[in-house]
């Protein structure tokens, strides 16, 4: 990269992509190329930033400024005046939401302050379609390493001595996976990637993939050769269109450079990748599901033992990771498994990814050291509650997570404190609710995703998690009664403790965790036949205030079910049993007349 | 052997390894309660898809419910099967799996025979709270032929898919949809109809609910003894008469022949026949087939195909026209003695007792719904008019007969008619796997050797093994032969015959495992195999006791063939008794 003294990045996620991050590309290049500095300044498409909130994102290296929502038209204007008149474009920098200043260094945003970035490391810096700026960021030097000197045993021994547990949700020690997937016998063997990404709002690996799919590539090279595997499956869901090429690309690039294929570095270690697609079903993240899944069987789970590392894709033994623990396994490997495990907690090493939304004010892609606290997270990292509103919860853990309360926001965030909380990692979605959110319809609306992703195979989470999720509806209609409360937690109970796989023994977390966090609101919407969020339209009423009605039948024009009666000049009134609760009478009322109570 | 030591509820106990808590609890008295669970071990059939979670128990240092049928025990485990927690689990899954399945027990086919009506009682449920809201899933109804489906019954315990894929290998069945409204269907929920089903009903003999159930077609049975303008002639094939007995409560493997005979007496058909009769027909068509191909064949014509292979069976004879069309000129050409019947009784019989054919119902009783299908085949019927009019199972027999307050037990045995009703021990053998190839080379060595045979059983033919083969001496001649029993195993033998790798001469393929006893249409035997076992030794106990065990022994099929037919495959005989087979191969068109 020598030869340019300026690079302008230009993310090229799938949320940036969709916002034309292209246009600012080719716009920025023919600018550049109008003014002839086309030999000066490079132009990259790199991956991710994790700033989605603001996106499209451009970066101008090597003074880290950050452009945020720019538009292809903007491209004239970066380059007039940044790149040649060496003057930042004020309108586009980042803006701090509490002093409103702008900030031109990006190390200087509470975004990136607190991030530690290991696994995102090339994310938003290299151009994930060219394998050179992958290599020249010590890629590939690993395998390299791992091949030349050391043993598998040792490589295995690496990876356990870090410390480094799954990100895929249940946190099992990787080495300790790697090494009984080694000790298995058999004369082929499989290394899995699981980029099934699922989660409602996650996209930590479809990031990581379309950032730097190299760094997956690598680490499962270096896994097949740990454990003796030959062959490499990633197995993505085919609505990563971009990703799905990234890859391709990279494994084409790699096969080039014999950095995949027969004999690496000469070695006789042999291996190659190739996709499986899915169709975006979420129980195929769970492995045995997505075995069979890549099988071309149903994607269902079935009983483990046997576990995949004994028995897995074609019976053969196979080692499963997650695109997020694999992406970390290089760096493990060229750093030293002692410097990862000073990174993070006792007993849970290295960073987390988490993708941050709800209402939040800096919605994206985050990468922070396991211990650092929920608070750190949502109000430093995140910029804090939209709007000024009062922070009530976050849903750590995707849709089977749990919700958390602000007792549990000075919590060091780790595997088993989550857990501890009601809660779990899972792949790290964190979704953050505030005074306005009913908990009672948040519960049901995890539920319904879990409903609808079940697979069907097992009676309790095929039938329970629908009943769970009628009784909700009972409760948010009003209809509940505290017995009923009683069965809810039962049903929960009972689901977790019985369902075959992962997907239905967590299931019913939201529900538990509301119900222990927040049973004061399902209370009230049983006993007092009220949401206090004011979310359930069955348990509010309009109300017109009669003192503050001046009787301008505004309200009465604008209602679609003629609800609302009253003379001219008179006070108005509306019939509740008519009223369909859409809102359009308080939005209308000028004089603050129509309330919900 | 290498054994686990564990404690169940308190009690130590060592089993085997590999053994799983379920069978270990079972070793020691304790009956944890399955519903999904389906173990036919003497064939090797065991559904565990660990999906109902009835069976779950507690395990020491486990987080969750463990589910027995599927978890193997380990050394020093420590499990409970009764704790309040593993007792709420149970009747909570229970409760679950009953708000989703309909209430209407009073109407339903199975009710009384139904494991999921057993399991609520068994748990003591007594209410479904939330009954009131709680949505149903619904699908449409589906009526083949031979099969009725009503998903809504579906309890998604996978017994149906295990049999039609794992061991009729003919793909017809597997979960479709996902979560709430999955259930077991032909792939695109396609009608059965339009599947690769082969009506073998091997999914509704272990169908632990009202979801898979036969057509009944008693009331066409009823509707033709009611009408005075009719003469109802009626069949039994040979397992039913070892079955039967069940459904009123005898022991399995008694023989009920004569009750039967008076039952039907007693219900009203004109003429009470053995399906026994025709099979030994069968064996003078199809072992004179048999031995002109072989001779053919040693003689070095080309076009004298080798293996020969049996036909009797409906579900086989589907199974090949779909997945082997290709081979459809192997299979002997005769047909079953189901559609001989039907074609000598609206002849022969009916010239004889000087009845029209469409004044004569013929009525078959037969341990197979397969056998529904095959009788409304377009090639078996003369202008429209069926050869065989209807076929009930042994299942709706039974109901029949309650139905016409007969205290089947108290009757007195009763005599079959003449002249189709007599047969020898030959045609008794049908009803088991292995049995019509041995009562083929009773006859066909007779005919080919000219001399007597003196060992009538062919003991090395018998037995409950998916596929067998022996050698039998024809005086100096070795006479390979293959028997599969199963559409599986079956499917094996297949393979080797497209291939051109098959060493037999003959092989005999009975669509269900154990042959016609364990058929579709029997008393549900609910995985129990020592019935099947009972049931096939009564077989062998019938034949023992004929008089008479060669069917080409038996004077009515002598007479039958100097007064009518001329010889075996003659060419009234090949117009009367011998079909040809179609490529029934499905094809998917997907519409763009």
């Amino acid at each position: 990269m020598s030869r340019y003294n300026m690079h302008i990045l230009v993310c090229g996620g799938t949320g940036c992509h969709s916002s034309q991050s292209d246009a600012i590309v080719w716009n920025l290049r023919d600018e550049l190329e109008a003014k002839g500095l086309t030999d000066q300044v490079q132009v990259i498409l790199t991956g991710c930033f994790g700033f989605c909130e603001k996106g499209p994102i451009v970066k101008v290296m090597p003074d880290n400024t950050f452009y945020v929502q720019v538009k292809p038209e903007d491209a004239q204007t970066i380059v007039e005046e940044h790149i040649i008149k060496g003057r930042k474009v004020t309108r586009l920098l980042y803006r701090d939401p509490e002093t409103k200043d702008t900030v031109g260094d990006s190390k200087h945003m509470g975004f990136f302050k607190k991030q530690l970035r290991i696994v995102l490391r090339n994310c938003g810096f290299i151009n994930p379609e060219n394998i050179d700026e992958y290599i020249a960021r010590e890629g590939y030097m690993a395998l390299g390493k791992v091949i030349s000197e050391m043993t598998p045993q040792q490589v295995i021994q690496e990876i356990k001595d870090s410390g480094q547990r799954g990100r895929g949700g249940a946190g099992f020690p990787t080495g300790l996976k790697w090494e009984i997937a080694s000790k298995n016998k058999s004369d082929e063997k499989y290394v899995v990637c699981n980029a099934d990404e699922g989660d409602p709002g996650a996209f930590m690996d479809r990031s990581v993939l379309e950032g730097d799919p190299h760094s997956v590539l690598e680490a499962m090279a270096i896994c097949g050769y740990a454990i003796g595997a030959a062959h490499g499956l990633i197995y993505i869901r085919a609505e990563y269109p971009l990703a799905v090429h990234r890859l391709k690309v990279a494994i084409a690039q790699a096969r080039e450079y014999g950095l995949l294929g027969k004999k690496i570095f000469g070695s006789d270690f042999s291996f190659d990748v190739d996709l499986r697609y899915g169709a975006g079903a979420f129980v195929c993240g769970e492995e045995t599901a997505l075995i069979h899944s890549m099988e071309g069987l149903r994607g269902e789970p079935t009983i483990k033992p046997p576990f995949p590392a004994e028995s897995g894709f074609k019976g053969k033994p196979s080692n499963v990771n997650n695109v997020e623990t694999l992406a970390a396994i290089p760096i493990i490997i060229l750093k030293g498994a002692n410097w990862y495990n000073k990174i993070g907690t006792e007993k849970s090493k290295g960073t987390k990814v988490f993708a941050l939304a709800g209402k939040i004010n800096n919605v994206g892609l985050i990468e922070v050291p396991m211990g650092t606290t929920l608070r750190e997270i949502i109000f430093e990292i995140g910029g804090g509650i939209r709007d000024g509103k009062k922070f009530k919860a976050v849903q750590t853990g995707g849709p089977s997570g749990g919700c958390l309360t602000e007792k549990h926001l000075d919590t060091p965030i780790d595997f088993d404190n989550l857990v501890a909380a009601g809660s779990m990692m899972g792949s790290g979605g964190m979704i953050v609710m505030d005074e306005d959110n009913c908990m009672v319809s948040v519960a049901k609306f995890f539920l319904e995703f879990t409903v609808e992703e079940s697979c069907g195979k097992c009676a309790p989470c095929r039938i329970g998690n629908k009943r769970l999720h009628e009784l909700l509806n009972q409760i948010t209609d009003g209809k509940g009664t505290m017995d009923d409360l009683n069965r809810l937690r039962n049903m929960s109970l009972v689901i977790k403790d019985s369902a075959l796989c992962g997907l239905g023994q967590t299931s019913p977390n939201p529900v538990l965790s509301t119900l222990d966090n927040f049973m004061d609101e399902y209370v009230a919407h049983v006993k007092d036949k009220k949401c206090p969020a004011g979310k359930c339209k069955n348990l509010m009423e309009y109300y017109i205030i009669p003192e503050n009605c001046v009787g301008c039948t505004a309200c009465a024009r604008v209602c679609p079910v003629n609800a609302i009666s009253g003379q001219r000049k008179e006070v108005h009134q509306i019939n509740p049993d008519v009223c369909i609760k859409c809102g359009a009478c308080k939005e209308k009322c000028k004089f603050d007349a129509i309330i919900i109570r | 052997m290498e054994t686990i030591k564990l404690n169940i509820d308190n009690k130590e106990i060592e089993v085997e390894k590999g053994t799983t808590i379920l069978k270990a609890a079972r070793q020691m008295g304790i009956e944890i309660p399955t519903l999904c669970y389906l173990d036919l071990h003497d064939m090797n059939i065991e559904n565990k898809p660990g999906g109902c979670r009835i069976c779950v128990v507690e395990v020491e240092k486990r987080r969750n419910l463990a589910p027995a049928c599927s978890t193997k025990c380990e050394n020093g485990m420590v499990v409970k099967t009764h704790t309040t927690r593993v007792l709420n689990a149970r009747r909570t899954v229970m409760e679950f799996i009953l708000s989703d399945h309909p209430k209407d027990c009073l109407v339903c086919a199975k009710s009384g025979n139904c494991e999921l009506q057993d399991m609520a009682n068994r748990l003591g449920i007594r209410e479904i709270p939330g009954q009131e809201y709680a949505e149903m899933s619904t699908y449409k109804p589906d009526t083949s032929p031979s099969i009725k489906r009503d998903l809504n019954k579906c309890i998604m315990c996978r017994r149906c898919e295990t049999m039609c894929n794992d061991i009729q290998t003919v793909g017809a069945l597997s979960a479709v949809n996902r979560g709430f409204m999955a259930a077991v269907a032909p792939a695109f929920e396609q009608n059965l109809e339009h599947s690769t089903c082969t009506y073998c009903g091997q999914c509704v003999a272990v169908c632990p609910t009202g979801a898979l159930t036969e057509v009944d077609n008693t009331p066409d049975v009823l509707r033709a003894l009611a009408d005075p303008t009719k003469t109802v002639v009626v069949q039994t094939a040979p397992a039913v008469r070892a079955a039967l007995g069940e459904a009123f409560g005898m022991e399995p493997g008694t023989l009920v022949t004569g009750k039967l005979v008076s039952a039907l007496r007693a219900l009203g058909f004109d003429y009470v026949f053995d399906t026994d009769f025709s099979a030994d027909l069968t064996i003078m068509e199809e072992g004179t087939e048999l031995l002109g191909r072989l001779t053919r064949h040693l003689n070095g014509d080309r076009t004298a195909r080798i293996p020969i292979l049996t036909s009797c069976c409906p579900g086989w004879v589907n199974f090949f026209e779909e997945y082997f069309p290709d081979l459809k000129d192997v299979p002997s050409t005769s047909k079953s003695p189901q559609q001989m019947f039907g074609a000598i009784a609206k002849t022969y019989f009916a010239e004889k007792i000087k009845v029209d054919r469409k004044d004569m119902v013929v009525v078959s009783i037969m341990p197979c719904l397969a056998k529904k299908y095959e009788c409304q085949r377009e090639e078996f019927s003369v202008d429209g008019n069926r050869d065989v009019d209807f076929s009930i199972s042994t299942r709706e027999l039974a109901n029949f007969i309650k139905q016409a307050n007969i205290d089947f037990k108290s009757l007195e045995d009763g005599e079959f008619d003449d002249p189709l009703g007599e047969s020898t021990g030959a045609g008794v053998i049908f009803g088991a796997t292995g049995g019509v190839i041995e009562a083929a080379c009773r006859t066909a060595y007779e005919l080919y050797t000219g001399k007597k045979l003196e060992k009538i059983d062919f003991n090395e033919l018998r037995g409950l093994e998916g596929v067998r083969s022996a050698t039998i001496d024809f005086d100096g001649l070795p006479l390979n032969i293959g028997i599969a029993h199963g559409l599986g195993n079956a499917r094996k033998l297949l393979n080797e015959v497209r291939e051109g790798k098959s060493q037999f001469h003959a092989i005999e393929v009975m669509a269900c495992p154990g042959g016609c006893i364990g058929g579709g249409g029997q008393p549900l035997h609910h995985g129990k195999s020592e019935i099947l076992k009972a049931r096939a030794a009564a077989i062998y106990r019938e034949d023992a006791n004929k008089p008479i065990r060669k069917s080409h022994e038996n004077p009515f099929i002598t007479k039958l063939y100097e007064e009518f037919l001329g010889k075996p495959n003659s060419e009234k005989a090949h117009h009367l008794l011998h079909t040809s087979y179609f490529d029934k191969k499905k094809k998917i068109i997907v519409k763009q």
